[in-house]
């Protein structure tokens, strides 16, 4: 007879279980690799050069990872709280949208004004995208995965809308696309003719906030206390509707600043395929993280390194570079396993002994 | 007012209220056999597309448009063992595994695609299913090219919801299913395996929802296209919920958002030149997102959904 029985894990096992789920989904990697009849370690090979090659290559992981630090801080911080935003897709292209409703020509300042301001219109649009499955849900118990999920659909569309209409460049000859982010609202470039831009520290700085917020104030105590049991927090006065649609603006927020950090440090402009899916990646970030802020940011740099590694192997050899959305998935259902094989262990019990 | 009621006197909507509402019927029964038995499956949506791209291929590679059908069953019941013994009796967080499926059926069917199909333009085509024509109730003036001029998936779809409510409440394995997800320990203590009914549920649910996917490519469409789901997976977990996990209320469900939007693809030829099109293509999400804030207030889930059960461990 064998039993599982539940144990607390380790520090060192919640290191080691990402990490581990991390290299077998890159090892399950080989098999569509091998039946889509490639030289598997040729593959591996190119996937290693197109991340850590050269400069410019590390580089363009470390940009990549920009938007997936806060995105996966936004999936994070909201499961924390046991709140499922799914909808981080749908934040992201709000936070873009406000970036460009503002920051292309619609008024000037000097950066200093602009950049903040910019920033803060980003974070609002994404906070009150969350903020509508929020509500649906502590008001009327809507679940908010399926809310959030549907409205990544309306709000892609919104945009498309606002492409075609109001925000449509009018120098753009006719492509839904908004006009350029003016000079003044750019976020600044970290290094010289490389992509990787300030956004990345605000991802940073973000990451370090949380985890200094989650560890060491009653707020954070809060959002665990909410997360792990709601009827027992709130049986201790701590006030849950308020926590919950906190972590709900906060999670858009973040959601929306990776939206203008993709407009205004890197594309320029907003079209409607601004993002490959950066939102719903943001929960394997988070996930790989075991929600743990610092953690968000080495999970991102798997991912972007992922990425960026599958879409010049695919360029070299002709693999569909969907293997790196298949490799994500894969870390997601490894790390899940893993967090069981840490969370429980599995004890023999002798027959007729008793349990 | 006119063009309202001209749009309803037409055959036309009325059978492309059931051609659209298919895939749905399919989709919501799948979720609701999962529920009922106590797993929330958000591998619907990743479901659905493997469903469509493996039932379109099989046909491709020649074997026939049922066995197409039967292939993308089985790669869905495949799926759905992954989820359910993720969920099960690994007991994980079904969100979680739910959302991972989706990426994982998701990518997989398109990297299969493109390693199948490396450099094709247009999509290549198969026959697919032919409206059937019915002997006699196909003639009857509107009513017969309203209701009676389907694709045999459609008929198909009807049946799985009779089989699904005849299955849930006349039959002893029914009560079983429905017992596993209101009361695991219930049924435990009857000598049940939870594990077993559980897993068999969710197999058999991921197995309708994947035809729902596979009606996509091999009914309304005759090929693949990325992006074709496009969140009919996440309006069937709403639907679930507006039709209380009850099979003949879900198929009410779906054909009623098949109608309306139907309708809403006629109005937007109707008006399309003075209201944006998108506005019509955001109406389906928006209405469901509705559905779901009317019935959550009364919605009575399954009593053990969402809640792991270990043997030997109350």
């Amino acid at each position: 007879m064998m039993r599982i029985e539940p144990r607390q894990p380790s520090r060192v096992v919640n290191v080691a279980v990402p990490v581990l789920a991390a290299l077998v989904s890159l090892l399950l990697a080989a098999i569509p690799l091998a039946l889509a009849g490639a030289d598997v370690l040729a593959a591996f090979r190119l996937m290693w050069s197109g991340v850590f090659g050269s400069p410019f290559a590390f580089t363009e992981t470390l940009t990549r990872a920009t938007p997936l630090i806060l995105t996966g801080l936004a999936a994070a911080l909201a499961f924390r709280a046991k709140l499922w935003n799914i909808g981080g897709e749908g934040q992201l292209y709000l936070g873009a949208l406000a970036a460009v409703a503002l920051g292309s020509g619609a008024i000037s300042a000097p950066p200093a004004v602009m950049i903040p301001l910019v920033l803060l219109a980003g974070a609002a649009a994404g906070a009150a995208g969350m903020a509508v499955p929020a509500f649906l849900k502590v008001r009327f118990g809507a679940d908010e995965v399926v809310t959030t999920l549907l409205l990544n659909f309306v709000i892609l569309l919104f945009v498309q809308m606002m492409l075609e209409g109001p925000l449509q460049d009018p120098m753009g000859m006719g492509w839904p696309q908004s006009a350029p982010v003016i000079e003044k609202a750019t976020l600044p470039q970290l290094m010289d003719r490389m992509r990787v831009h300030a956004g990345l520290l605000i991802g940073l700085g973000l990451a370090v906030l949380f985890h200094i917020l989650l560890t060491r104030t009653t707020w954070g105590m809060k959002m665990r206390a909410v997360g792990e049991n709601a009827p027992a927090a709130r049986h201790a006065g701590i006030p849950v509707t308020r926590t919950l649609m906190g972590a709900a603006l906060i999670s858009g927020g973040l959601a929306g600043l990776a939206g203008v950090g993709e407009v205004a440090g890197l594309k320029g402009y907003l079209t409607a395929d601004l993002s490959p899916g950066y939102g719903y990646a943001g929960i394997v970030v988070a996930m790989l993280a075991r929600l743990s802020p610092l953690g968000t940011v080495a999970s991102a740099l798997f991912i972007a390194a992922v990425f960026v590694g599958a879409d010049s192997m695919s360029r070299a050899i002709g693999v569909s570079s969907y293997l790196a959305d298949l490799v994500v998935a894969i870390a997601l259902l490894c790390v899940l396993i893993g967090g069981f094989v840490s969370r429980y262990r599995i004890v023999r019990v002798r027959t007729g002994e008793a349990p | 007012m006119m063009e309202i009621l001209d749009i309803l006197a037409n055959p036309n909507f009325w059978s492309a209220s059931i051609r659209i509402a298919t895939p749905l019927i399919f989709g919501v029964l799948g979720a609701l056999l999962c529920e009922r038995a106590g797993v929330l499956n958000l591998g619907i949506e990743g479901i659905f597309v493997a469903g469509a791209m493996a039932g379109w291929m099989a046909v491709w590679l020649g074997l026939g448009l049922w066995g197409g059908i039967a292939v993308a069953a089985l790669t869905g019941a495949g799926f759905g063992l992954i989820h359910a013994i993720l969920t099960v009796p690994l007991g994980l967080s079904q969100h979680v595994s739910g959302l991972g499926v989706t990426l994982l059926a998701t990518s997989l069917s398109y990297f299969t695609y493109r390693t199948a199909l490396p450099d094709v333009s247009t999509p290549p085509r198969i026959v697919p299913f032919r409206a059937l024509d019915i002997p006699l109730l196909s003639d009857i003036p509107f009513l017969g090219p309203a209701l009676f001029q389907q694709t045999a998936l459609s008929w198909l779809a009807l049946a799985a919801v009779a089989l699904v409510w005849w299955v849930l409440a006349r039959t002893p394995l029914g009560l079983a299913i429905r017992a596993v997800g209101d009361n695991p320990d219930a049924v435990d203590a009857q000598g049940l395996s939870v594990y077993g009914l559980r897993i068999g549920a969710v197999m058999a649910g991921s197995a309708l929802m994947a035809i729902g996917g596979s009606f996509l490519t091999m009914a309304a469409f005759d090929a693949f296209f990325f992006g074709m789901v496009n969140g009919r997976g996440w309006i069937c977990i709403a639907l679930v919920i507006f039709a209380s996990w009850r099979p003949w209320k879900a198929l009410a469900g779906a054909l009623l958002f098949g109608a309306f939007d139907a309708f809403q693809v006629r109005l937007q030829t109707e008006y399309g030149n003075a209201v944006p099109g998108q506005i019509f293509l955001m109406a389906p999400y928006i209405l469901s997102i509705i559905a779901l804030v009317v019935a959550a207030r009364r919605a009575d889930y399954p009593r053990a959904l969402l809640t792991p059960w270990f043997k030997g461990q109350r």
